[in-house]
């Protein structure tokens, strides 16, 4: 009854359903980052993003049968699904529902790891990450250090998804990676796609360090591709060149790359050839791919969602003109989140879009 | 039953164990030790059938008698329970000590507290499920003016949830969240407080909004997220706040607001206002860190602070079986030293007579309260989830139907000749047609200006986000096709 009415009025005034939109630039195309990659067995199922991440615990699970996964609502597969399935399978003892306390999730994570488990914590969204901060930071990341390597918890993983939905607002939407890149002892790991998504978590769960894990969760079920089924991993700490360029390196890591590669597309029209960079591992990062590839084309470009102020590109810029101070011919640009509270009805103008993207490749050339 | 049974046995067990060991010598030839200056040793010798020790170093600091008196006393006392000592402890009056705290006596048992005081905490009711009133039941009486308005305000949340519900359905706005089920928590609750109470609410709180005057159009414009949005546009959908109406912002992240609650009552108590704060969250909340710090501080504090936990049973798909293995929720304020009250979430009446209660209490003695309100969850969590998934129908259907809160407040304003079914369709026909205009003003209303992109991170803006503000305008304007026409630029 109401439904109808509703609708009738909607009808009425010519309302267009526009919600979730992403009616700014840079918005489409998930897929379209993927590309076959060397080291990894080609071919495999067209899967999504959250299905790679599922194939990837089905694995750890599998293979370890000290590995335990956790979280809130992760029993009967997750807020995102990425965990369906996998209680039916490996039982309740070893992948379950915890209360709700990301507190608990991590302290308890760390325990478990302590104790030579690989511990795969999930919080929910990254943007409730920060209870957990201090078992994070204070402890997971300082673990071994303080005890001079008698205690480590190594085991631990935390996935998280993080970014932009199109109608998250303020608390489904950050980005925080950058607060964890300013804490040795952890690594921090953000795959592009649902290959990647696999291999990198696999590598993670199986990286004796403690491994903040972020997940493009708009991209879980919009990022489409072959995925090996069988059990591969990435290397961490390795950037890969995803597209090969001479006028100017971008760089980015996680959901933006799907901008940027848009953003190189449309360079190339206009005749400029753009080199792009995946990141992949944000800390400890593989300085060396961006130098030399810097030491190239003579200019970056670094962008990512979160607030520009204090993000991960300020690091990037700042070591690469370290390094590169010679052989840049232009200041790096950076084109990131603006330094608000990521805005619901803002978002299209908070994002860092393919346009605004294009508007700084073309500035830096033509510095 | 059995689980108070099985806390006895094992009780008795510990007892006669503890007889039949002899008393441990000490460890330390009777002289003090100075092991809390860091010795080797980690603990003082522990020492069965006394209770343990205090901390040594704030003994030392206050003067207090040696350890060695203490622990040596202990196991001759104990030795000496074993031969004459009735069932349940000393027999002489003087065993007792000032701790740090209070004074506590000694008994020769080992004595574990159960994990459970074996029968569940019972629930107080006002209304049979025939919204008959409970013979015997006592409750706050409310005035056939306040009871209507009461029954108004339920089938109003109750439509509002309804048609926005439906109005996310058809993509009109991101997101929705509803309350059904928890009209009575909602409207009863605010009925009994005044408006100068300050409300700190989760999510599922929007009828004690609608209580105080918000109106359905200014619902309509925070979920349309419009340029008459008080967040301007900024949250999701269902996130509501009214400085006039003393309704703090809601805000998204799990429980973070009981903390807030304590630190707005203490500033009330300071004041000396005759008001308290109130803070409403579910049983999912309880497990976060926050809920703990806000409960043992508002006991420190003596914090006029009512927490209202809505116990529906689920956090999105976790049941409370998985959430806590305590008698619910009420049972933890006597952990912290916190009055409490465990009472029917759908029974309206109860809910009324249990804040009101709860209300004076707070203020007139300068205390928190903990009232958790039984309840569930009819809806899904929102509308990302569909809990057909994780529970069964006819559990939900049960609720909704049999269980329903207004359906029983109904039954009881009708018995005292109040309501009338012609006076139901007129209402219900006449919210429903506010409601579809509300809808349909908040939709046409352009969205708050870009220029509010930038405001509210400080009280000033700042040079940095001036700069960002100044490129992106050119930005927008070489590419206007990348932004909403409906956002003034
Ligand atoms: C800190 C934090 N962690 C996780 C979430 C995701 N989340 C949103 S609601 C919810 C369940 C809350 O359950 P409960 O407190 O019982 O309230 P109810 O939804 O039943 O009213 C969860 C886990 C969140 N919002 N904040
Ligand atoms: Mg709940």
């Amino acid at each position: 009854m109401a439904a109808r009415a509703l609708r009738e009025a909607g009808r009425r005034r010519g309302w267009a359903a526009e919600v979730g939109r992403r009616c700014f630039s840079g918005g489409s195309a998930g897929a379209a980052v993927a590309e076959p990659k060397e080291g990894v067995a080609e071919g495999g199922k067209a899967v999504n993003l959250f299905t790679a991440v599922n194939q990837a615990l089905h694995i750890a699970l599998d293979t370890d049968p000290r590995a335990y996964v956790f979280g809130e609502d992760v029993g009967f597969g997750g807020v995102f699904r990425c965990t369906t399935g996998l209680a039916d399978r490996f039982g309740k003892s070893r992948v379950f529902n915890t209360p709700l306390c990301e507190q608990g999730i991590a302290g308890f994570a760390i325990g478990l790891a302590a104790m030579g488990n690989r511990a795969i914590a999930e919080i929910q969204f990254a943007d409730y990450i920060f209870p957990a901060f201090d078992q994070i930071v204070n402890e997971a990341a300082k673990f071994r250090y303080r005890s001079g390597n008698e205690f480590n918890c190594g085991g631990l993983t935390i996935r998280t998804p993080y970014g932009a939905v199109g109608h998250g607002g303020h608390y489904h939407s950050q980005s925080p990676e950058a607060f964890f890149c300013h804490v040795p002892g952890l690594k921090v790991v953000i795959p592009r796609s649902p290959r990647e998504a696999k291999g990198l978590l696999l590598a993670s769960i199986r990286d004796p360090n403690p491994v903040v894990f972020f997940e493009p969760k708009w991209l879980y079920r919009l990022a489409v591709e072959e995925v090996p089924e069988e059990d591969y991993m990435l290397p961490l700490s390795q950037a890969e060149v995803i597209r090969k360029g001479s006028d100017i390196t971008l760089i980015g890591w996680g959901a933006q790359l799907a901008v940027l590669k848009e953003a190189c597309e449309d360079a190339a029209k206009d005749g400029v050839s753009c080199e792009l960079i995946d990141l992949k591992t944000l800390i400890p990062w593989d300085k060396e791919t961006v130098e030399a590839s810097v030491k190239k084309t003579g200019k970056l470009l670094v962008s990512h969602e979160a607030p520009i102020t204090g993000g991960f590109g300020a690091e990037i810029a700042a070591s690469i003109a370290e390094r590169c101070f010679q052989r840049l011919e232009a200041p790096v640009a950076r084109v990131c989140g603006v330094d608000t509270p990521f805005p619901l009805v803002y978002e299209p103008f908070y994002m860092p879009t393919k346009n605004k993207v294009l508007d700084a490749i073309k500035a830096t050339v033509n510095y | 039953m059995a689980a108070l049974w099985l806390a006895r046995a094992s009780s008795q067990l510990a007892r006669r164990a503890a007889r039949r060991l002899p008393p441990l010598p000490s460890r330390h030839g009777g002289e003090p030790s100075p092991w809390f200056l860091g010795s080797s040793v980690a603990a003082p010798p522990p020492v069965l059938g006394s209770p343990p020790l205090p901390p040594l170093e704030r003994i030392a600091r206050r003067g207090f008698c040696s350890v060695r008196r203490f622990a040596g006393e202990s196991s001759a006392a104990a030795a000496a329970a074993d031969e004459e000592e009735p069932e349940n402890g000393f027999a002489g009056g003087d065993q007792a000590i000032d701790f740090p705290g209070g004074k506590v006596s000694f008994v020769a048992e080992m004595n574990f507290l159960p994990e459970s005081h074996g029968e569940r905490i019972s629930c107080y009711r006002v209304l049979d499920d025939d919204g008959r009133t409970i013979s015997g039941s006592r409750f706050q009486e409310v005035s056939k003016e306040v009871a209507l308005k009461m029954y108004i305000e339920m089938v109003t949340l109750q439509i509002m949830d309804n048609i926005f519900y439906e109005a996310q359905r058809q993509g009109r706005i991101s997101f929705y969240l509803t309350s059904n089920g928890e009209e009575a928590i909602n409207i009863a609750s605010a009925a009994a407080l005044s408006i100068d109470d300050i409300v700190l609410p989760q999510y599922r709180e929007p009828g004690v909004l609608l209580w105080r005057g918000f109106t359905l159009q200014e619902f309509a414009n925070q979920c349309f997220g419009n340029s008459m949005d008080y967040g301007k546009g900024r949250q999701m959908p269902i996130h509501y706040g009214s400085n006039r109406l003393n309704y703090f912002t809601v805000s998204s992240p799990i429980a973070t607001q009981l903390p807030h609650a304590v630190g707005a009552a203490y500033s009330l108590k300071m004041d000396k206002k005759d008001a308290c704060a109130i803070t409403y969250f579910g049983d999912g909340g309880t497990s976060e860190g926050d809920f703990h710090a806000a409960l043992n501080f508002a006991a420190v504090m003596d914090a006029p602070v009512v927490f209202f936990c809505r116990n529906n049973g689920w956090a999105i798909s976790t049941p409370t079986t998985e959430q806590f293995r305590s008698d619910g929720v009420v049972i933890r304020g006597q952990a912290y030293g916190i009055r409490g009250i465990r009472v029917d979430g759908n029974d309206a009446l109860a809910v009324y007579s249990a804040v009101h209660a709860a209300r004076e209490m707070a203020i007139a003695e300068g205390r928190p309260i903990l009232i958790e309100a039984l309840t569930y969850r009819v809806g899904h969590h929102s509308t990302s989830d569909d809990s057909t998934k994780y529970r069964p129908v006819d559990e939900i259907e049960h609720w909704r139907t049999a269980r329903d809160p207004i359906s029983r407040y109904r039954k009881w304003v009708q018995g005292n000749d109040w309501w009338s079914d012609a006076e139901e369709s007129e209402l219900r026909r006449r919210v429903r047609k506010e409601l579809l205009q509300a809808i349909q003003v908040a939709e046409r209303m352009p969205k708050p200006p870009f220029a509010e992109l930038f405001t509210d991170v400080y009280d000033q803006i700042p040079s940095n986000l001036r700069e960002q503000e100044r490129l992106l305008r050119e930005t927008i304007m070489k590419h206007p096709a990348d932004y909403p026409t409906d956002v003034p630029v």
